[in-house]
């Protein structure tokens, strides 16, 4: 990809300013194109708006466990003196909202819900980031190798892209939820569901990434770089790898932030039907399976972890199409 | 154009054997290669709490301690000519297509699957004319002008589309129209039985679903419009003097549409073969709450055949796609 060469309004009258002060010579440097991609994507408030709220989240995610003792919340602890022995529901207005419980308790155990919000943060983020990692490193490598070998090469490698596609990817992840469960590469619980959901959702999720990094590569190696990187006598993987991946790095963040939000619904979808993350771990969409029992009645305790995937998909893929724009206007 | 449907019919089969044999892969090969015996992986077939005859029984009728060539191929050879199941003092016998028996439930699969299916065809089919027709037309008229108070609207919209969770706003759509204000109903009625109770129960299920792919297909659209309304062949249609209606319906949509027709036969396709998560969200009992009741129940042999099924119906979707593609576009038959 070249550097597009921008002069925007303000910087174009700045710089004979700077000339002429003698200070700040630096202003006349050529700009790298991750420069240029700042300033345009500082232009972007929506998408900057969405990149705050995902660094909090990663922030939050990260400091879930030290944030729920500082307020003293326990995902795991049962408040039975919370709930109506009746009705099951939390006692009180707003599912049992109060100074200890800011977003309530649950229906039937009163286990506080931001706890269970705050713990569910890191395990939504640790799948989705996991699973963009894994398809990330097979799609970019199959990717690279398809198209800069083209030929045989990479015929049988979009051929095996095309048939990922066409798997039932939801399926087939509850299928090996399911067989996986019992336990497997001698891990057993949390760390097992997690990996497994790592894994399910980011082998099958490689093609796309595959497909854009092929296209870029295959547009990359006539360049003159590799041309001259050939001549020089690298071999393959050098070029491969020190070449012409750093040119990719552009698309690959791109696509691997709009991948994130896609795998945070996956993981959601596949604990919400009851495969991934088990109880009494909380998640996301672990919450939202327990809330259906309970959705006419507590409503509060299905609006809770809805709107907080809904945030967090929605400011990623906000980030995502920000960074889209800035780093490759062509795409808009 | 014959040689060409030969092709893709030959491409097809070839995809379903690989299909198969990824399947097969999953549920026999993968949980031996975790690290699971076979015992184990025969007590999953079973559900909770099997007993030692239990799993000796599955595992010698699933042919699990066999070498995995020999298994795949009993599998493969159930699906095409039946299969008969010695379960201690009966024997059962699966017809074909066997897709499988639940040793649990002591009840085949396949018929499950028949019986279902109308269900999610009823579904699938509503969504789909929703969302085609209101993504589309979106798409559309954001792409005709870009940057305009609807393109921002609609982008809006379908950004948030995609970013909710179907099992969430499935649930506050029943929340709102069906338990406060008693709109629409819960209970799946038969569309022979009375189509209009069966519309009104559907409705909901169908502007959910169609909330999220109309979404989808809304972007899609939209970037396939703006590419296709810069082209030449754009520019002379409007020189020629053609109305502008006709240029960008006749013109403009027909090109843009190819992209959009692919991923159409994909999604119908997948969910044909069971919207998992709407069908468990507004209980229809379609094929993927069959196969949701079998998750909870830990029983495999319906997850087997519901995947199984999906994969045939996405095969078979892109093989439609790939005919209809023929036939429209001239280009292709070449190819």
């Amino acid at each position: 990809m070249t550097a597009p060469i921008e002069t925007t309004g303000s910087q174009a009258e700045a710089q004979p300013e700077a000339v002429l002060a003698g200070v700040k010579s630096q202003n006349i440097e050529g700009r790298s194109l991750g420069q240029i991609a700042w300033t345009r994507f500082k232009r972007d408030k929506v998408a900057v708006a969405g990149g705050v709220v995902v660094v909090l989240l990663i922030l939050t995610a990260a400091l879930s466990r030290p944030l729920q003792s500082l307020l003293g919340l326990d995902p795991n602890a049962f408040h039975q003196d919370l709930i109506d022995p009746n009705t099951t529901l939390p006692k009180g207005d707003f599912g049992g909202m109060s100074w200890d419980h800011p977003l309530g308790v649950e229906p039937k155990f009163g286990r506080d819900i931001l706890a269970r919000i705050l713990e569910g943060s890191w395990v939504s983020l640790v799948v989705a980031f996991g699973a963009t990692v894994l398809s990330n490193v097979i799609g970019t490598v199959l990717g690279l190798i398809a198209g800069y070998y083209g030929g045989r090469v990479d015929a049988v490698i979009s051929r095996l892209m095309d048939t990922f596609l066409a798997f039932p990817l939801l399926l087939f992840a509850i299928a090996i939820s399911a067989t996986l469960q019992g336990g497997a590469f001698g891990l057993e619980g949390l760390p097992l569901h997690i990996l497994v959901l790592i894994f399910v959702i980011g082998f099958f999720n490689w093609p796309y990434m595959g497909r854009i990094v092929r296209g870029q590569t295959l547009a990359l190696r006539e360049r003159e770089f590799v041309d001259a990187s050939r001549g020089m006598g690298a071999s393959g993987p050098y070029i491969l790898f020190k070449e012409l991946l750093p040119n990719l790095v552009a698309p690959i963040i791109v696509y691997s932030t709009l991948l994130i939000p896609t795998n945070i619904l996956f993981e959601a979808s596949l604990s919400f039907l009851g495969v991934g993350i088990q109880p009494p771990q909380a998640s996301w969409g672990g919450m939202l399976n327990q809330a259906v029992d309970f959705f006419e009645v507590d409503p509060q305790y299905m609006l809770v972890p809805g709107l907080a995937i809904f945030i967090t998909v929605l400011a990623f893929n906000l980030l995502g199409d920000g960074l889209r724009d800035a780093l490759d206007p062509r795409s808009r | 154009m014959i040689s060409y449907i030969i092709r893709r019919a030959i491409a097809a089969v070839i995809l379903l054997l690989v299909v198969t044999a990824v399947t097969f892969g999953i549920f026999f090969l993968l949980p031996r290669l975790a690290g699971q015996s076979p015992d184990q992986l025969a007590a999953q077939y079973i559900g909770k709490n099997p007993s030692p005859e239990d799993i000796l029984a599955v595992k010698q009728n699933l042919g699990l301690d066999k070498p995995v060539y020999e298994q795949y191929w009993e599998f493969i050879k159930g699906i095409v000519s039946g299969a008969t199941y010695n379960l201690g003092p009966t024997t059962v016998k699966c017809e074909m297509p066997c897709f499988g028996y639940s040793f649990k439930n002591h009840i085949e699969v396949w018929p499950q699957l028949v019986d279902r299916l109308p269900v999610t065809i009823s579904l699938a089919a509503g969504a789909a004319v929703l969302w085609l027709l209101s993504g589309v037309a979106a798409g559309v008229i954001s792409a005709l002008k870009p940057g305009s108070v609807f393109d921002r609207a609609a982008m809006g919209v379908a950004l948030a589309g995609v970013s909710l969770p179907m099992f969430f706003t499935g649930q506050l759509a029943l929340l709102v129209f069906s338990y406060q204000l008693d709109i629409f109903g819960r209970t799946y009625v038969p569309f022979t039985e009375n189509p209009s109770q069966w519309a009104n129960t559907l409705f909901l299920p169908w502007c959910s679903l169609a909330l999220l792919y109309s979404a989808i297909y809304a972007r899609l659209t939209r970037s396939g419009m703006l590419e296709t309304m810069n082209e030449d062949f754009i520019r002379t249609a409007r020189a020629k003097g053609l109305k502008e209606r006709k240029v960008v319906v006749k013109h403009g949509l027909r090109a843009a549409l190819t992209p959009i027709v692919t991923v159409f036969g994909m999604d119908i396709g997948l969910l044909l073969g069971g919207a998992v998560i709407t069908e468990s969200v507004f209980s229809l009992p379609g094929i993927g709450q069959y196969a949701v009741q079998a998750i909870t129940d830990n029983d495999l042999p319906p997850i087997l055949g519901v995947t199984l099924l999906a994969a045939f119906f996405v095969v078979l979707c892109n093989l439609v796609v790939d005919v209809l593609y023929a036939t429209v576009d001239p280009r292709v038959r070449l190819s």
